[in-house]
């Protein structure tokens, strides 16, 4: 792509270079303003918030394996006290089912993409020093502590029927307003502002950064594929999220102080909800793949030993997709009563997203197409990505059509298609971006037959876990429902399976981990060889812990 | 040749330009969140979006399709709770259309305490929202009703004569008027 000179090399020692001096402990970590610090500080909350998230999926699985009510009752109990009723008990389903979606998209995936990979290797790819406000991007971290506290301690204050908040993470009104008494949604909703508080700060940081702070030479146009995505990304929550605030807070004034903005009896509208939702609601689905593109983008472009094919269709492609999602959102409320023009207006729209989409798919083919190609972890985990996210998006076809959806809305069709592409399609993105910046990260390599095993055990896993939710779903079996007819068992008990094969693949993963920090191989700059053009390989790995003092050239 | 790199003094008062515009931005986004609830309501209004109906003062005059009737359903509810019976006095009725009609509907108070209720209102099918005019309506007003009391509620509306020239009102035969009486709680203001 470009020809790079930088001033720090792989091979420089910079033990006892002054760029490489450290704060104490306390210093370094909680009041950091290093952007390498906080993007290991984020990438350890997404990985703790990850295991807690899909722990919750792994106690919904374990009562799905069977039709009837298994464990349910006896968590109620847990929770609620030994009296508890079964409505309590159904009610704790719907508090697992909203925190599992809370915790994955804004605890997990956004701060693990944005957050971690973002911070780490924006400001090193574009040759700046740290980002334009490393102030801001503490007080973005440290917001989602107690962001991640409410939601989390909400689960034990009362919230209508049970304890928890039990609204979906859509937290649609009415169920929000007058059908959760208890401060529990109210607690959730305090989360969802002061989470997205944090990343719209995180968002400015990022923009300002990128358009600002670029080294001599690196113009927009030459930037790495994954400084594009993040900076999409970052207009996409700017765009997006105050929406969000706004939606929620007058969910919050319906609550408790006597407004009527959903409701119907004082001449409000709960649609009016479900519009602002998912005004905010779809762009996020980009926010929380975009980045995922770009980091697929790396490693394909690193591992073919090629530049990406059609490096401006690709970042243009990421504009267009960004540009569409916000004027797609009624598509999740088709059956909300709409006319016909209106549905096909959304469908047409919607379906206008697959071009853009299938331009990257298609690039990224191309990309690999006669390259010298070698299959490291991340470049498996990167493949599995490109076919896994196709999956997903065609099934998103099929929904985007107002008239199929009015039979598959919220049965496990709807399921599939969304685990699909975010927890097979964005998560692995981050496995891929993991694997392939851990050696930078780290400085330690990963072992690649764990790497490889972790990839092959997970990919059976969540394929056994997730593709047979499409034949429920278009049998008929409904969502968020902790039971079922007994005509659903087999796939359901196939899918409980599958999570396990997948929490296996998730040990090989920690264990690999572990092994690597404690006892990996020295990691060089640039272990991925000459596929590997972008800034980050010219620096030490791990890299200084201030890099480019002074700045790098790009020609 | 690549430029000489901005001075430090230059990129911080940069960033800071950078940070207000963008800090803008997002306050705009959130004033559009809440200026949406004024600007849905409108929408609605104008376009009769979801089944939304119009209204006209009572001088206007319309032209008669003579030669072209609709059946018109009543449909009444009241909100769970709500100590009131509600119904229409016929179900059905069958309209020209362009003419005004009245339909009564009839409320009564069950419990032993006044009750202040308004209701709401709209039509199905959603696209014949926008030809469905009301003149009069108790739905325009909050009612109160003493204990036991019992009142008739006239409608007068008449549908537009437009709605046979509309191709999506193509195959409407029949318009479903509905109201929900909701009570009227202490605090609880008209949005």
């Amino acid at each position: 792509m470009t020809t790079i000179t930088a001033d720090h090399h792989g091979d420089h020692a910079h033990d006892h270079h002054d760029a490489d001096h450290k704060p104490a402990f306390f210093q370094r970590w909680f009041m950091s303003t290093n952007h390498k610090d906080i993007g290991t500080l984020y990438l350890i909350f997404a990985i703790v918030a990850g295991i807690i998230g899909g722990g919750i999926s792994g106690l919904m699985r374990a009562e799905l394996a069977h039709p009837g009510i298994q464990y349910l009752h006896t968590w109620a109990m847990f929770m609620d006290g030994p009296e508890a009723t079964l409505d309590q008990a159904y009610h704790l389903w719907n508090v697992l089912i909203t925190a599992h979606g809370l915790i994955m998209v804004f605890f997990m995936v956004m701060p693990a993409m944005i957050g971690g990979f973002g911070n780490w290797f924006v400001p090193i790819m574009i040759g700046a020093p740290d980002m334009a406000f490393p102030r801001m991007n503490n007080v973005s971290f440290w917001l989602l502590i107690p962001a991640f506290a409410l939601l989390l301690g909400s689960t034990f204050v009362p919230g209508g029927t049970g304890n928890g908040a039990g609204t979906g993470w859509t937290v649609y009104a009415p169920l929000s307003t007058s059908g959760s008494a208890g401060p529990a949604v109210d607690m959730a909703i305090l989360s969802l502002h002061i989470a997205g508080a944090s990343s719209i700060l995180g968002a400015i940081n990022f923009i300002t950064t990128i358009l600002n702070m670029r080294a001599p030479g690196m113009t927009l146009h030459k930037m790495p594929l994954f400084v594009w995505s993040v900076l999409v990304t970052a207009f996409l929550l700017l765009l997006a999220l105050p929406v969000l605030a706004a939606a929620i807070t007058m969910l919050l004034t319906d609550r408790n102080f006597g407004t009527t903005f959903y409701d119907a009896a004082g001449g409000g509208d709960p649609e009016l909800y479900q519009h602002l939702f998912w005004f905010f609601g779809h762009p996020e689905v980009y926010i929380m793949i975009l980045p995922g593109f770009g980091i697929i983008s790396q490693i394909v472009s690193t591992f073919s030993r090629k530049p990406v094919f059609g490096y401006l269709g690709m970042a243009y492609a990421m504009v267009a997709i960004g540009v569409v999602g916000f004027v797609v959102w009624a598509h999740h409320m088709f059956t909300t009563g709409m006319s016909v023009n209106v549905k096909m207006y959304f469908t047409a729209a919607t379906m206008v997203i697959a071009v853009p989409t299938g331009i990257k798919i298609f690039s990224w083919i191309a990309t690999i197409w006669g390259g010298s190609i070698s299959f490291k972890t991340p470049m498996v985990w990167a493949l599995g990505f490109i076919f896994l996210f196709t999956v997903g998006g065609v099934t998103g076809v099929v929904l985007a059509n107002g008239g199929v959806d009015d039979v598959l809305h919220d049965t496990y069709y709807v399921v599939a298609h969304f685990h699909y592409v975010l927890s097979l399609g964005a998560v692995f993105g981050l496995f891929a971006g993991f694997y392939y910046w851990f050696p930078k990260m780290s400085g330690r390599m990963y072992n690649e037959f764990l790497g490889h095993l972790h990839f092959w055990v997970f990919f059976a896993g969540v394929n056994m876990l997730f593709f047979p939710m499409h034949f429920l779903g278009l049998s008929g079996m409904p969502r968020r429902y902790p039971d079922y007819p007994a005509a659903f068992e087999h796939w359901n008990w196939v899918a409980t399976m599958g999570y396990m094969v997948m929490a296996s693949g998730m040990v090989i993963f920690f264990i690999n981990l572990i092994w690597s920090l404690a006892a990996g191989r020295k990691a060089e700059g640039n272990p991925w060889g000459e596929g590997a053009t972008t800034l980050e390989w010219t620096l030490s790995s791990p890299p200084p812990f201030h890099q480019f003092e002074t700045l790098p050239v790009v020609d | 040749m690549a430029t000489l790199p901005p001075s430090p003094f230059d990129r911080d008062r940069r960033n800071r330009r950078t940070l207000v515009t963008m800090a803008l931005v997002g306050l705009a986004m959130l004033g559009l969140g809440f200026a949406s609830v004024p600007l849905y309501r409108i929408f609605c209004e104008q376009t009769g979006f979801g089944g939304t109906t119009r209204r006209a003062e009572a001088s206007s005059s319309v032209r008669v399709a003579t030669g072209h009737t609709l059946s018109i359903r009543f449909d009444s509810n009241v909100q769970p709770g709500m100590p009131w019976q509600f119904y229409p006095e016929h179900p059905t009725d069958t309209v020209t259309v362009g003419a005004k009609d009245m339909a009564i509907f009839v409320a009564k108070n069950m419990s032993d305490k006044p009750v202040t209720g308004t209701a709401s209102f709209n039509v199905t099918p959603t696209q014949a929202g926008a030809y469905f005019t009301k003149i009069q309506c108790f739905c325009f007003t909050q009612q109160t009703l003493q204990p036991g009391e019992e009142v008739r509620m006239p409608v007068l509306y008449y549908v537009d004569p437009k709605i046979l020239d509309d191709p999506d009102n193509r195959d409407t035969q029949e318009i479903t008027l509905s109201y929900t009486f909701y009570p009227v709680e202490q605090g609880k203001k008209a949005s």
